[in-house]
């Protein structure tokens, strides 16, 4: 075979495992989506709504308790988390723009955005679970916050350096200190862009099982008490899976593809967003 | 008004009328304090987990803890060694298998796919670093272990459980329950993380470049290989460390079809478990002072671990960018 | 690219895109010191009673100096314009006289700035006032993200409080005098990004004027926009000076002589020479002056 013939043959080889490669990491998506919409839309009824989940031997349940207890699990979250996430981001990009304190901020920012979310869980453990003698709904919270934080900073910060300096200028030149430049004019410019960037934290919560194990734990009963542990999808999801009854295999099944649904969604959501305009 | 060197704050309205001045150093310091926040919090972590693990190092010193693999809740002898072997084998299979297809995508998207293609697929493997862990885990257990198990498992054990030395790796009970089905799962994991990367910085080589190279008859291949790669080294190598990093800490996927056997096996799919999921599966019931001293070690351990990978990671990516700035300045 | 690169997976994307940096404009790549500064631009014009008066400035992007010795009056309620070519500094003179470099670490001036007598370059300038006396309008026309009304109001409630119905005047007021008030007055509310480029920019305009400023700087003010536009733009400017003092930035010298009554060039940092627009486009007195004019460089 000639040199030329060879190139060829190597280039399409080559391509061509890279386009298989492309079909396997898409086989598995749509293996995993298929998987869970069958399961878990065979396993859809409307007691999913209003029972709560089943105790051991149980017949029939839901997953009232769960649902509720993760909306006020990561609703609470994104309310602690995103507004330090928000002022963080905002020092990065504007007060602190120059400072050498954005330097270390920025990039131990970006490593706890992938550090290991069970970590978070067990610092929680310390800091708020031994010390109020139980577990809660509250240290729950607080572990979800942590994981809110860096994304909000993350996709606060790169949002408003989006915003060119022109506008910064023009807000200046009409004798608008500082702080008026940002709030009034930048954030409202990156106002879409923030909003998504919390859209994002809320759908990466949202089906974070590792903080919760050990902070809000579960419970197997309907409570909006956040000084008790409180059940959520996640650690249900977790429990019932390894638990030994088929109903409670089904509703693991069912809480997936709520969460995977509602996670999707908000991905969607984002996207549309974020979309270029005109 | 005498002429003299005139050295100017950097911040408008930082010496003047009041009320605004106010403002100014009010959103100043809130920001400022939301800032070192994050540096409080990671600080704050890392002073925990010393805290907490000091009865388990105290009592069996650090290096016996990383080298010993017994693990006794009963007679209090814990040893973290299998857990940690557990997360490395695990995470190296997942950069094995995750590296080479996070390639090919890449390069698919970046050169070969037709524009109407790009975005598709693009968020169609993004997505998946959407789905949560569990339900990775969900869809391991339920359906993707005992498919393995059934067929994949016995095909690897029958070929290349045969081969000389490294036979002994693929060994193990047809459950699929196993320190290489989790390597697996993680690798689907984090392939949109390494692919995505390697995309962002693949894009990064000057169109210049690229065309000159097809220009004098370069193959798509050639160009990546001997054009775009080179450059882009250092990001990819940042690109990689992020995948790791995120393959170290993964919890729930992992819990769910490891195992969770505190046994050291060379064969990949005899059971084993990882830091993350001996955590998860341990934590709740672990009694008594040690056993929760132990656990919180491995947390430590852990943290450092993905600490020094994901800044290794950090440190790579800017330095691609700073080189990037230094083309275009 | 750049958006969805934010939202990516690589939450380390150091590749993202920059905001611009408008300041680079006025950079030269070095520059030898080929003619011994003079303390004075040549030129035959005395200003009594300057509105601006410059001494001794000069100015520095970190090492590199920019400006020397600056030297020059600006008359009050006239038009004075600046030329030069690029990198000459023309620009980054006109920043000096509101301090809007100030945003930047790095850019730093010394010398005298003379408003009305007062040095402007001291420490404990109160900045934010100077800049809503001094108002500007930039190249680029930079709605912000709110109402045309809003947009306006903006400035004015910096400084004043007024009544609804005074707000409402005042808007009225500014968008008259920017020669917009016509084609807006039925859509104030709507996003000042609804407008074309040559609307957005006298939507700027009148921004600049509705805080009652004393000095207008035009930096370029009709680059980006189409001839007609631009004639409209000229138009407010010979109508402008009556009430305020204007200086303009421009590369386009046969806009300097339609429109301005002093005209000052520039050259590599340097003030070169200074007249009544009228002699030095038709009598100038350096050599540099001249061969810019005819075009033989720039």
């Amino acid at each position: 075979m000639d040199i030329y013939t060879r190139r060829k043959a190597i280039n399409f080889f080559n391509l061509s495992v890279a386009a298989g490669t492309t079909l396997f990491g898409l086989f598995f998506l749509a293996w995993l989506l298929w998987v869970l919409f069958q399961q878990g839309f065979s396993h859809f009824d409307w007691n999913l709504l209003t029972l709560d989940t089943p105790g051991p031997g149980d017949e029939i349940g839901g997953l009232r308790n769960a649902i509720v207890g993760s909306l006020m699990l990561t609703g609470v979250g994104v309310l602690i988390g995103a507004p330090i996430g928000l002022l963080a981001g905002t020092y990065l990009a504007e007060f602190g723009r120059y400072a050498w304190l954005s330097h270390p901020v920025r990039f131990i920012n970006d490593v706890l955005l992938s550090a290991p979310s069970i970590v978070i869980g067990v610092f929680v453990y310390e800091i708020m679970v031994i010390p109020m003698g139980g577990f809660s709904g509250w240290s729950g919270a607080v572990a979800l916050s942590i994981i809110v934080i860096p994304v909000v900073v993350r996709t606060t910060e790169d949002m408003m350096r989006l915003i060119p300096d022109s506008m910064r200028e023009a807000a200046a030149a009409l004798g608008a200190p500082q702080w008026k430049v940002v709030t009034s004019v930048i954030l409202k410019a990156a106002r879409s862009g923030v909003m998504t960037g919390i859209l994002l934290a809320i759908a990466r919560i949202a089906g974070e099982t590792a903080p919760l194990l050990f902070t809000a734990l579960n419970n197997q009963f309907f409570t909006l008490n956040m000084d008790e542990p409180m059940g959520n999808l996640p650690v249900m999801i977790f429990n019932f899976a390894m638990g030994p009854y088929d109903n409670w295999h089904d509703l693991a099944w069912a809480g997936s593809l709520l969460i995977t649904l509602t996670v999707l969604t908000l991905n969607i959501l984002t996207r549309f967003l974020l979309r270029p305009k005109k | 008004m005498n002429s003299s060197d005139h050295i100017l704050n950097a911040l408008p309205g930082a010496a003047d009328h009041a009320p605004q001045a106010l403002g100014d150093r009010f959103f100043h310091a809130i920001s400022w304090f939301a800032a070192v926040a994050v540096l409080f919090v990671l600080g704050a972590i890392i002073v925990m987990l010393y805290l907490g693990a000091q009865p388990a190092f105290e009592k069996f010193g650090f290096f016996q803890f990383l080298t010993t693999s017994e693990w006794n809740p009963v007679t209090e002898m814990f040893g973290g060694l299998s857990p940690l072997v557990g997360t490395l084998v695990s995470s190296a299979i997942a950069i094995l298998i995750g590296l080479p297809v996070s390639f090919g995508i890449a390069l698919f998207i970046t050169e070969m796919a037709p524009p109407w293609l790009k975005r598709p697929v693009g968020t169609a493997i993004e997505l998946l670093a959407a789905i949560p862990s569990i339900i990775y885990g969900m869809w391991g257990l339920f359906v993707f272990a005992p498919f393995f198990a059934d067929h994949i498992q016995p095909l690897l054990t029958d070929t290349l459980g045969n081969l000389p030395l490294i036979g002994n790796l693929f060994q193990g009970p047809p459950l699929g329950i196993s320190v290489f089905t989790a390597g697996i799962i993680l690798a689907i994991m984090i392939i949109p993380f390494i692919s995505s990367v390697m995309r962002d910085v693949f894009e990064t080589v000057p169109t210049e470049l690229r065309e000159s190279a097809f220009g004098i008859g370069s193959t798509t291949w050639e160009v990546v290989w001997h054009v775009v790669l080179p450059l882009t080294k250092v990001g990819v190598m940042g690109g990689i460390m992020l995948g790791l990093g995120r393959a170290l800490g993964e919890t729930m996927a992992v819990t769910f079809v490891i195992g969770n056997a505190h046994e050291l096996h060379a064969a990949l799919f005899e059971p084993g478990n990882s830091i993350a999921s001996t955590i998860a599966n341990e934590f709740t019931e672990a009694d008594g002072e040690v056993y929760t001293a132990s656990l919180i070690a491995l947390g430590l351990i852990l943290f450092i671990i993905t600490f020094i990978i994901l800044a290794l990671a950090k440190v790579m990516l800017l330095r691609m960018a700073a080189r990037q700035e230094g083309h275009q300045a | 690219m750049t958006l969805t690169n934010t939202m990516s997976l690589n939450p380390f994307s150091e590749t993202r895109a920059r905001p611009d940096i408008t300041l680079n404009m006025d950079r030269t790549i070095g520059g030898t010191d080929t003619t011994a500064s003079t303390p004075r631009p040549i030129g035959g014009a005395e200003i009594k009673n300057p509105k601006i008066e410059v001494k001794g400035l000069n100015f520095y992007y970190g090492k590199f100096q920019a400006l020397h010795d600056i030297q020059i009056q600006i008359p009050e309620r006239q038009v004075t314009a600046f030329i030069g070519p690029s990198g000459c500094g023309k620009s980054t003179l006109l920043r000096a006289f509101n301090r809007i470099y100030d945003l930047y670490p790095g850019q730093r001036a010394s010398g005298e700035i003379l408003l009305d007598g007062r040095n402007i370059l001291e420490r404990d300038e109160d900045i934010n006032k100077l800049r809503a006396k001094v108002g500007m309008v930039f190249q680029k026309p930079t709605p912000f993200p709110m109402s045309i009304y809003d947009n306006i109001a903006f400035g004015v409630r910096l400084y004043e409080r007024l009544s609804r119905r005074d707000m409402d005047e005042r808007i009225e007021w500014a968008l008259k005098k920017a020669a917009l008030w016509d084609e807006v007055k039925d859509i104030l509310k709507q996003s000042g990004k609804a407008l074309s480029g040559g609307q957005q920019q006298r939507l700027c305009i009148a921004r600049t004027i509705a805080v009652k400023p004393e000095v207008v700087l035009l930096d370029e003010p009709a680059s980006a926009l189409d001839p007609i536009s631009t004639l409209k733009i000229e138009e407010l400017i010979s109508e402008l000076k009556d009430s305020y003092t204007i200086a303009i930035v421009t590369h386009n010298m046969q806009q300097a002589a339609r429109v301005s009554d002093y005209t000052a060039f520039m050259y590599l940092g340097k003030m070169i020479e200074f007249n009544d627009t009228q002699t030095l486009f038709v009598n100038p007195e350096s050599k540099q002056t001249e061969d810019y004019i005819t075009g033989r460089f720039g």
